[in-house]
């Protein structure tokens, strides 16, 4: 089965500490540390899996800044067979739908059995996958936590449902499938596993090479428009506590208790 | 010379000469013996380099100590003294045992030097040896057998009781004592009834009871007898031997050789590879140990020398809180696939991984690097190397747990756990009093004295008091010093004990850049991790001092003055951290600078020193969580410094600190007892009306 999993570089949480910058426009993006959006390794990680026992092969695709080339080579490290990285400054200021229709334009470039992408990334919106479904024509399952391959046309697909209980779908292949954290335990890569893979050539497409025009994907094809971003101002009722930690968990002890959260 | 009765070589047994079986015997039976010798070192050949041929005074030294002198065994003492009077008795019977042989084809022979007088005092000397020895044995016996003291147990998982094997041992060296006891009792009743001077037989020792119970039997009776006796010692003797190497008595061989070779560096961990420098690195196709014979041929003679005591996982933390871990069954289950892929007869197997199947991935990640099992072991076996080389192999394979992936990214991208922004590093220093100046080294500042406080002391609200009370102790005593601030990465001590080789590497050049940028003359850390890693694992670094040994050098030279105790504190104990204690044989510094506060009552754990029990581990250690666990080694510890009646307990280790009083707070002993870092302590008892500077 050859897949192509989709996957992207973002600041981590974990690794930095995100505030909003001045104008509101964005995060401020001085001193930030980057990874790979975690939902994308999780597909990643089951790519390879499925490919280790179903055979044939795993690349991953990354939309961004030539810094991307350093995810991507993380996950050649993990196991991926190749890296494509598209890269454009005609893709400034896309938006969901724009990103979908460069991956559609990867996707159709080549010959792919299975799509993944993560269910989400920093942004939150959570709309890449099904969107590059529906312009491809195929099948779509969303925040996907297990997949069994049955012979080489179909799989079975679980989702979590409401109420911890789990659902089980039967889909067809070719198709796109979006990833849900913990659906497995992605294996470690370490320096020596990138330096490994330093030397393999990345190749890197721009919008001529997909067939892409600026108003197609850039910032004039974009119809979503981020019009603020700010944090919300405290409500009634909302109570940030404040101290050490120890301090902070003996308050909140203390409300749980008050308010029979707790005995 | 006149023999009372024939002896074994010039009598004819079935029909065959007695001297040709007597000489077969041993001709088999040493034939046998080199053989399957030469198989056990097949594994040995093909493992991988390991330069233990240097420093042989010490390693004399050691051999003096740890073999002859059996310095560990009374550690557990019946069991301890026991088996010295074993080992004492089979050095003294080594000689009878090798005479007795030769008797057999050569009936006249005496050993060289063993006529006349040495003769019979070792006669006497080797008769009570043989009559200690077979007590023993029976002793030993009875406790396998009878009492089977819980650390023998095997635990399901890890296969059945060992109970036959030293049952079965045990009886094959009484056998030989009473074989020999008796080859000699039937000659010398045989001489008293013939009225000729009889040997002289040692009063009361095993073969004396016989002889005195075989006084009045007819001579064919004891012909009979001495000859039975003599070609059971013998075939005993030479099955013993052969039998050695197929399970832990292989240690009677190889202890020797293991205690010649042993580490001898505490505290080190062994490169990826012996003779591969850290830029050649690259060019190895694997790190670690996957397979059995990726092992250091040293390793494997550990394996060989394992002798099932069950000392190590008795005094393992990890074992004791029901992790996962057994270091006994590390060495047990890789002797058994080095027997079983390197068997004595038959062909050698194709090699399989050992993770998954011979060892589990978390009993391998449950090792918090400790050091008691070593400490412990009576014949020197290592293990923090053996663990430290199959986590290379596992990060190599990707096989880490998601728990430790976030840390292990986060000292990656930002040099610590934590994933704080760099810059977030010195604020600490904040919160110090204004005439306090911690300042920043680097080109432009370059005090002699850089203090290296490591992530955790940087980075953890409670643990950045051990940083501010660090700092106050240096400025007390006019110490030139600065910190490196954003500039200083995590040390990378556990990250290269837990086998990230070469992320730890890329820490450790970092800081050795930003050391030597900062011109320091000197280091000081309070975090024994670090101190470590500052002394053992890095090389291009000035001397580096633990706060402790700071704090006793000014002491003692007058500049620290102390105020009496001050705390509301009875009795203090103290906590050895392993890196200080086991890995730095630091115990006296902290505690004379104890004694240095007057007034102070100190009493000691019952696991105290070189038995430290271990808190639960510093760094990455932290972050592990392990799959099975009965309580915290945190909770355990707790209790006995609860033991102790103490209310205060001092160690002097960040994460000491941390396991602890989190220990403390779970089991219950909230508010009766308190813990604090030895400089937090002496921070509080400076005396500045009578501060020098």
């Amino acid at each position: 089965m050859n897949i192509l999993v989709c996957v992207k570089r973002v600041p981590d949480p974990a690794e930095n500490e995100i505030e909003i910058n001045s104008d509101g426009s964005d995060i401020e993006r001085e001193d930030l540390v980057y990874s790979v959006n975690e939902w994308d390794n999780y597909a990643v990680e089951e790519a390879i899996q499925i490919r280790d026992q179903h055979g044939g092969s795993v690349t991953v695709v990354s939309v961004g800044e030539e810094e991307s080339e350093e995810i991507l080579r993380r996950e050649m490290a993990m196991g991926a067979d190749q890296g494509i990285l598209v890269s454009d400054d005609a893709f400034e200021g896309a938006d969901g739908r724009g990103i979908a229709t460069i991956l559609k334009a990867v996707a159709e470039n080549g010959d792919y059995d299975l799509i993944l992408t993560g269910a989400q990334s920093d942004e939150g919106a959570a709309q890449i996958g099904g969107m590059l479904a529906a312009m491809l024509n195929q099948p779509y399952a969303s925040l996907v936590n297990e997949i069994q391959v049955q012979g080489g046309t179909k799989l079975e697909v679980g989702r979590e449902i409401e109420g911890g209980n789990q659902e089980v779908s039967e889909i067809e292949l070719p198709c796109v499938l979006s990833i849900q954290s913990g659906i497995n335990e992605p294996r470690y890569v370490g320096i020596r596993g990138i330096r490994k893979v330093s030397g393999v050539e990345i190749p890197e497409k721009e919008a001529s090479d997909l067939g892409l025009s600026e108003d197609q994907v850039g910032e004039k094809a974009a119809r979503v428009k981020r019009v603020d971003y700010f944090h919300p101002e405290m409500g009634e009722g909302a109570e940030i506590l404040e101290g050490g930690t120890e301090e902070v968990a003996e308050k909140l002890v203390e409300l749980l208790k008050s308010k029979g959260g707790m005995k | 010379m006149e023999h009372a009765l024939i002896p074994p070589a010039e009598i004819a047994i079935l029909g065959i000469p007695g001297m040709v079986l007597a000489l077969l015997i041993p001709v088999v039976g040493i034939a046998a013996f080199g053989y399957i010798i030469a198989r056990r070192l097949i594994p040995l050949a093909k493992g991988a380099s390991d330069p233990r041929f240097d420093r042989f005074p010490t390693r004399i030294k050691q051999v003096l100590l740890y073999w002859l002198a059996q310095y560990k065994q009374p550690r557990y003492r019946l069991a301890g003294i026991l088996h010295i009077v074993i080992f004492i008795g089979f050095l003294i019977l080594a000689i009878r045992s090798t005479s007795l042989v030769i008797i057999g084809f050569s009936p006249d022979f005496v050993f060289p030097g063993l006529d006349g007088t040495a003769g019979t005092v070792y006669g006497v000397l080797k008769d009570y040896a043989a009559t200690a020895v077979f007590i023993a044995c029976i002793v030993a016996g009875v406790r396998r057998g009878f009492f089977k003291p819980q650390r023998y147990s095997v635990p399901a998982k890890y296969g059945t009781e060992h109970t036959w094997e030293a049952i079965f041992v045990l009886g094959l060296i009484g056998g030989l004592m009473v074989f020999e006891g008796l080859f000699e009792a039937t000659a010398v009743a045989a001489q008293a009834q013939q009225g000729a001077a009889a040997e002289l037989i040692a009063p009361l020792s095993l073969a004396w009871f016989f002889s005195v119970l075989l006084g009045q039997a007819p001579v064919a009776a004891l012909q009979g007898l001495h000859t039975t006796a003599y070609f059971l010692h013998d075939a005993i003797f030479f099955f013993f031997l052969c039998y050695l190497p197929f399970g832990k008595h292989f240690h009677v061989i190889s202890s020797i050789f293991n205690v010649v070779f042993s580490k001898l560096d505490r505290g080190r961990i062994k490169p990826v590879q012996w003779g591969v420098s850290d830029e050649e690195l690259d060019n190895l196709e694997s790190f670690g140990v996957r397979y059995v014979e990726d092992f250091t041929w040293k390793h494997m003679l550990d394996f060989y020398t394992c002798v099932d005591c069950g000392r190590c996982s008795d005094n393992c933390p990890a074992n004791t809180v029901g992790r996962p871990l057994s270091p006994r069954f590390i060495s047990i289950k890789a002797r058994d696939e080095m027997f079983d892929r390197f068997p004595v007869l038959g062909e050698i197997k194709p090699r399989e991984p050992l993770i998954d199947r011979v060892f589990e991935q978390d009993a391998i990640w449950s090792c918090t690097t400790c050091g008691a099992c070593e400490e412990e072991c009576p014949v020197m076996n290592e293990y923090i190397d053996k663990i430290v080389d199959l986590r290379r192999a596992m990060v190599e394979a990707g096989q880490v747990p998601q728990s430790l992936q976030k840390p292990l990214g986060a000292l990656e991208k930002r040099g610590n756990p934590y994933g704080k922004t760099e810059k977030k590093r010195q604020e600490w220093t904040q919160s110090l009093p204004e005439e306090i100046q911690v300042r920043v080294a680097g080109s432009k500042d370059q005090p002699a004295t850089l203090y290296f406080p490591d992530s955790a002391t940087s980075f953890d609200e409670r643990l950045q008091d051990i940083a501010r009370s660090s700092a106050t102790i240096l400025h007390y005593c006019g110490e030139d010093f600065g910190i490196l601030g954003k500039a200083e990465r995590d040390s990378g001590h556990e990250v290269r004990r837990f086998g990230e080789e070469m992320l730890f590497q890329t820490l450790r050049d970092a800081n050795t850049q930003a050391i030597d940028k900062s011109g320091a003359e000197r280091v000081v850390t309070s975090d024994p991790h670090a101190f470590n890693a500052l002394t053992k694992d890095y090389s291009e670094v000035p001397p580096a001092q633990h706060m402790s040994q700071y704090i006793l050098d000014k002491i003692q030279s007058g500049v620290i003055k102390l105020k009496p105790m001050q705390e509301e504190a009875s009795v203090v104990t103290y906590h050895d951290p392993c890196y200080m204690g086991r890995h730095n044989l630091l115990y006296d510094t902290p505690r004379q600078v104890l004694d240095a506060i007057p007034g102070l009552t100190r009493v000691e754990m019952e696991r105290s020193r070189d038995r430290s029990f271990c808190c639960g581990g510093g760094g990455l250690m932290l972050y592990y969580e392990p799959p099975e666990e009965e309580e915290r080694m945190g909770q355990k510890r707790a209790r006995m410094i609860g033991e102790t009646g103490a209310d205060l307990v001092v160690s002097c280790c960040p994460f000491c600190l941390t396991n602890l009083e989190d220990g403390i707070k779970t089991s219950g002993y909230e508010g009766q007892i308190r813990i604090m870092d030895l400089t937090e302590l002496v921070a509080r008892h400076l005396d500045w009306d009578a501060r020098q500077a």
